[in-house]
């Protein structure tokens, strides 16, 4: 969930009816439970940039018994800019590969051991592997939770299958580093 | 988290295939009770170590012992009895037999052992429910999906009660959503029961499902962090 827009998450929340930042602060967190909690200084910062947009606006206030609060609603112009955001593909580009792919590089060009950081990778990538595991099978796990740690395992997978490539690959690369 | 006791040992098992060495001083220990995975390349050696593990094939050098007994000490017969009783094994597909229900199949080992058949059909039928098959006790494999086939496999590599189930690509034939089940299923069983899982596979996704993973390469342990 990383790079996710928390102005489109915050705006795909408000499409519900009217909110209050604690509660959106609140729904954010229980519905994306793989994702970082967002600080309450980052949702009222991103609603307040959504008002200077004019994709949201203020609907009045709410005390409820406590404190008062500022409720906010998507207008039509956050609607139909969320409704843009949800068709728009994600760039299918590569995530942590490129880190691992330089500090390859980097080790052969340094003369360190490219091999032995792959496989401590490797094993790094598994024990988060195995975490999520865990957390999708125990039987508490609802199926928000089961779905994002689907999406998370799988791109860990795919690190890892092009960690194993390169790792097989790792005389040919050190020749080409090294001819270069 | 501190290991296990161990409950299979194998140490610098060698094993050739006539001219291809598939095993090269392969050393490998598995705790009561716990889940290993063994992952590696194709001919690395995973399954070969399965069959030595399990007493199916005899080393050409090196040593496994089960529970305090080197298993090439054994004559063949105690060797086949301790397989019997002690060990489950799942392949990629379940070799179930084609001609029997999923029930029979699974009280097969039971019958063998010397149950009796209501008893041992019975116990069959837990064991089908512990996998969520009991609704297909009465169809063949060949009626069944390969993942609810794939269930009954383990339903029947579990129900004599073995200390240690042998699984090589038991999900090598399924979706990811089957897979899921069978693994969900194998690791919630195995560990009510306390049962050891060498589970063998290629798929990283699967072998998160295991307490720890082994890696073979060219017929050895390849050891974390040192260069092949």
């Amino acid at each position: 969930m990383i790079g996710m827009s928390t102005r489109h998450i915050l705006l795909g929340l408000l499409a519900t009816g009217p909110s209050h930042g604690y509660d959106l602060k609140r729904r954010h967190d229980e519905r994306f439970p793989q994702a970082r909690p967002l600080a309450y200084g980052q949702v009222y910062t991103t609603l307040q940039r959504l008002v200077r947009d004019g994709l949201a606006e203020v609907e009045g206030t709410d005390s409820d018994g406590g404190p008062e609060r500022t409720m906010y609603r998507a207008t039509e112009k956050g609607t139909s800019e969320l409704a843009r955001w949800a068709a728009e593909i994600a760039p299918p580009a590569p995530f942590v590969t490129n880190e691992i792919f330089a500090k390859v590089v980097v080790a052969i060009l340094a003369g360190g051991a490219p091999a032995a950081y792959l496989s401590a990778q490797r094993a790094a990538h598994m024990e988060r592997m195995r975490e999520l595991t865990a957390v999708k099978a125990a039987q508490s796990a609802d199926l928000a939770t089961v779905l994002s740690a689907d999406y998370a395992l799988n791109h860990l997978d795919a690190d890892l299958r092009w960690m194993n490539t390169t790792a097989a690959r790792l005389a040919t690369l050190t020749a080409e580093v090294d001819a270069a | 988290m501190s290991r296990p006791v161990p409950v299979l040992t194998a140490s610098g098992l060698v094993k050739a295939h006539g001219r291809t060495t598939a095993l090269r001083g392969a050393s490998i220990e598995l705790g009561a009770g716990e889940i290993l995975a063994v992952t590696g390349p194709s001919g690395s050696g995973k399954s070969t170590l399965l069959h030595c593990l399990a007493g199916i094939v005899r080393p050409d050098d090196g040593s496994v012992t089960y529970d305090g007994r080197r298993l090439e000490d054994l004559p063949e017969k105690r060797l086949s009895e301790l397989r019997r009783t002690e060990f489950g094994v799942v392949f990629q597909f379940g070799q179930l037999i084609p001609e029997l229900t999923a029930l029979d199949n699974v009280a097969l080992p039971l019958l063998l052992a010397g149950t009796g058949r209501a008893g041992a059909r019975e116990r069959a039928g837990e064991w089908l429910e512990r996998f969520g098959v009991r609704g297909q006790r009465d169809l063949r494999p060949g009626e069944m999906s390969g993942g609810q086939a794939q269930r009954a496999a383990l339903a029947r590599a579990l129900v004599t009660g073995p200390r240690v189930v042998f699984a090589d690509e038991p999900t090598g034939a399924l979706d990811s959503l089957a897979s899921e089940q069978v693994m969900t299923a194998l690791v919630h069983t195995a560990r009510e029961a306390g049962t050891a899982v060498l589970l063998i596979t290629h798929d990283a996704q699967v072998a998160a499902y295991a307490d720890r993973e082994v890696q073979l390469r060219d017929g050895a342990v390849a050891q974390l962090g040192v260069t092949a």
